[in-house]
């Protein structure tokens, strides 16, 4: 299945290069043949599509050839998305929970909330990102937090959808239990609702953290952030670098792996303790 | 044939019974709107338990038998008569803790060990560590299930959970215990077996158990009294007085007085219930 990617891909890398070599061996008025143009395909400098060792041998130096802190290291770009993003996750699971319980507490709310949360999902946040960036500048906000709000602000729904479900998920006859032992609303929360939505909590965490990654390099494209992922996005679309394009993409790939396996490893020792087979 | 809606304290038998009255319920009735029309869930109930008895509900499906439980429950509220458990409305009474109830599935709280399961009520109700965990021994013991504490739910038969559910609502020590159907679920061998418990169990504790169920056997052969129950309106049609020695085993189910009890209750059942529909 790889394989057959990879190779469609090399397929794909001599297709969409061949006119720009062909056209640069033109130029400069070299006799070439067939080969010439196939290993130029392979090893442009500015290529249409990169082919995958290039990515790799890019992705791989950046990561590895420098320093973690200087600022041509991926790591240190990754880095600085990377706190962003944890940070917005942090803000947008907790306000996402918040409202969660604001929504199973009352019902009127539900009606009077739920459009308000939906519309905020259909702007599209790389229009929302530039206002949200000056305003809060104007507010004296700098740096990491406005990115980590605009992470914040497109996930805390799945969060909010997911846990209303779960809060709502106990069995009729264990609710009816907690009022045979008249429970208070506190215990219920907590003793039942709570315990029982932690599966439905774990699902809309590894959707929200990939969404949460994703706001925070959109968030960094607007500003002409001088480091994180989206920095590295937007200066190699400026000078046409895309091998540079193409390993800051690898980057953020492996960045929301890592960070969905991270909650699938937390889900699988919380998992552990409560029982699950 | 028995006429239609007697109740119990026009019984000669029934009453006067010796000891306190634990549940007094008066001219109750219940009926609700549903698309089909008006039903009538309870007409005219009346019942008096008095400490110590253990009463069965015996009847068809929608005869009322579980919406009686849960009217004693406070599970739902009748809409109209008198009622009182323990000597205080059934609101009251639930909110004193005064009965531990056991519905058809054992619904234990999966993410809790069995002794995490058994602390929960007494958690709700605010028992010290050291009384949550004596109390735990002491219940589990009763029940055969000592050395199952860090077991979690899934890693016990269906008969064994139920064990754990009844262990449950006694742990509290509740002057009533409210039984809907509890071994409805599980197999006749099993059902023979935790019959035997049952039947120990009352006799130690000497709690007043209110006891819903389909099986004839099981009604008489632990019950002091069987109410039989008609559905539309749900009423009782017959009651009947059964005092077998209290040390009995399942062998008295081959003698002819249990028989004979049997051949009433059914008689009662067949002539409550129309086979028309």
């Amino acid at each position: 299945m790889v394989l057959a990617l990879v190779a469609i891909w090399y397929v794909g890398a001599v297709a969409m290069n061949w006119s720009l070599v062909r056209d640069g061996f033109e130029r400069e008025e070299t006799p070439y043949t067939v080969s010439d143009v196939l290993a130029g395909t392979m090893d442009a400098e500015r290529p249409l599509l990169p082919a995958p060792h290039q990515i790799a041998a890019a992705f791989l130096d950046s990561v590895f050839g420098y320093p973690p802190l200087a600022p041509r290291s991926l790591v240190y770009h990754s880095l600085v998305t990377l706190s962003a993003t944890l940070l917005g996750f942090l803000l947008g699971a907790l306000f996402g929970i918040v409202l969660a319980l604001l929504i199973l507490h009352s019902r009127v709310l539900e009606r009077s909330l739920l459009p308000w949360i939906i519309c905020s999902q259909m702007v599209p946040v790389l229009a929302l990102a530039p206002i949200f960036i000056v305003v809060l500048g104007a507010l004296g906000l700098h740096g990491l937090l406005p990115k980590s709000i605009i992470s914040a602000y497109l996930c805390f729904f799945p969060i909010t959808i997911g846990m209303v479900k779960g809060f709502a998920s106990p069995d009729p006859l264990q609710l009816e239990l907690m009022r045979t032992w008249s429970a208070t609303p506190r215990q219920v929360l907590w003793k039942l609702r709570w315990p029982a939505s932690v599966p439905y909590l774990f699902a809309s965490l590894k959707v929200a953290v990939t969404i949460s990654l994703i706001g925070a390099i959109v968030a960094e494209l607007p500003t002409g952030a001088e480091a994180g992922i989206g920095a590295r996005l937007l200066s190699g679309s400026y000078y046409g670098q895309t091998v540079q394009l193409w390993s800051a993409l690898v980057a953020a790939a492996v960045l929301s792996s890592a960070l969905i396996a991270l909650i699938g490893l937390i889900e699988r020792a919380v998992g552990r303790r409560m029982g699950v087979h | 044939m028995p006429k239609p809606s007697l109740s119990i304290s026009d019984e000669p038998i029934a009453d006067p019974r010796p000891g306190r009255l634990v549940v007094d319920a008066q001219n109750i009735s219940l009926t609700f709107d549903t698309a089909d029309g008006r039903v009538e869930a309870l007409s005219n109930v009346n019942l008096q338990v008095a400490e110590g008895e253990f009463v069965s509900f015996i009847g068809p499906s929608g005869c009322g038998k579980t919406t009686m439980l849960r009217v004693i429950a406070d599970l739902q509220q009748p809409s109209s008569g008198t009622l009182t458990v323990n000597d205080m409305s059934a609101e009251a009474a639930r909110l004193a803790r005064s009965y531990g109830y056991v519905f058809q599935a054992p619904a234990l709280f999966p993410w809790r060990t069995i002794e995490k399961n058994l602390k929960l009520p007494l958690q709700i109700m605010g028992y010290s560590e050291i009384e949550q965990q004596q109390r735990v021994e002491r219940y589990l013991s009763m029940v055969n299930l000592t050395g199952f504490e860090r077991k979690f739910p899934w890693q016990l038969s269906g008969g064994m959970q139920q064990r754990v559910s009844i262990a449950r609502a006694l742990s509290f020590d509740p002057a009533l215990l409210l039984m809907d159907e509890p071994f409805g679920a599980l197999d006749e061998i099993v059902r023979d077996h935790l019959n035997e418990q049952l039947l120990q169990l009352w006799k130690s504790t000497g709690k007043t158990v209110l006891f819903v169920t389909h099986s004839i056997p099981e009604a008489v052969f632990l019950s002091t009294r069987i109410v039989v129950m008609s559905p539309r309106p749900g009423r009782i049609i017959d009651v009947i007085d059964c005092d077998f020695p209290t040390d009995r085993s399942l062998e008295i189910r081959e003698t002819p007085e249990f028989l004979k009890v049997a051949q009433r209750v059914r008689n009662g059942l067949r002539a409550g219930h129309s086979y028309d529909e």
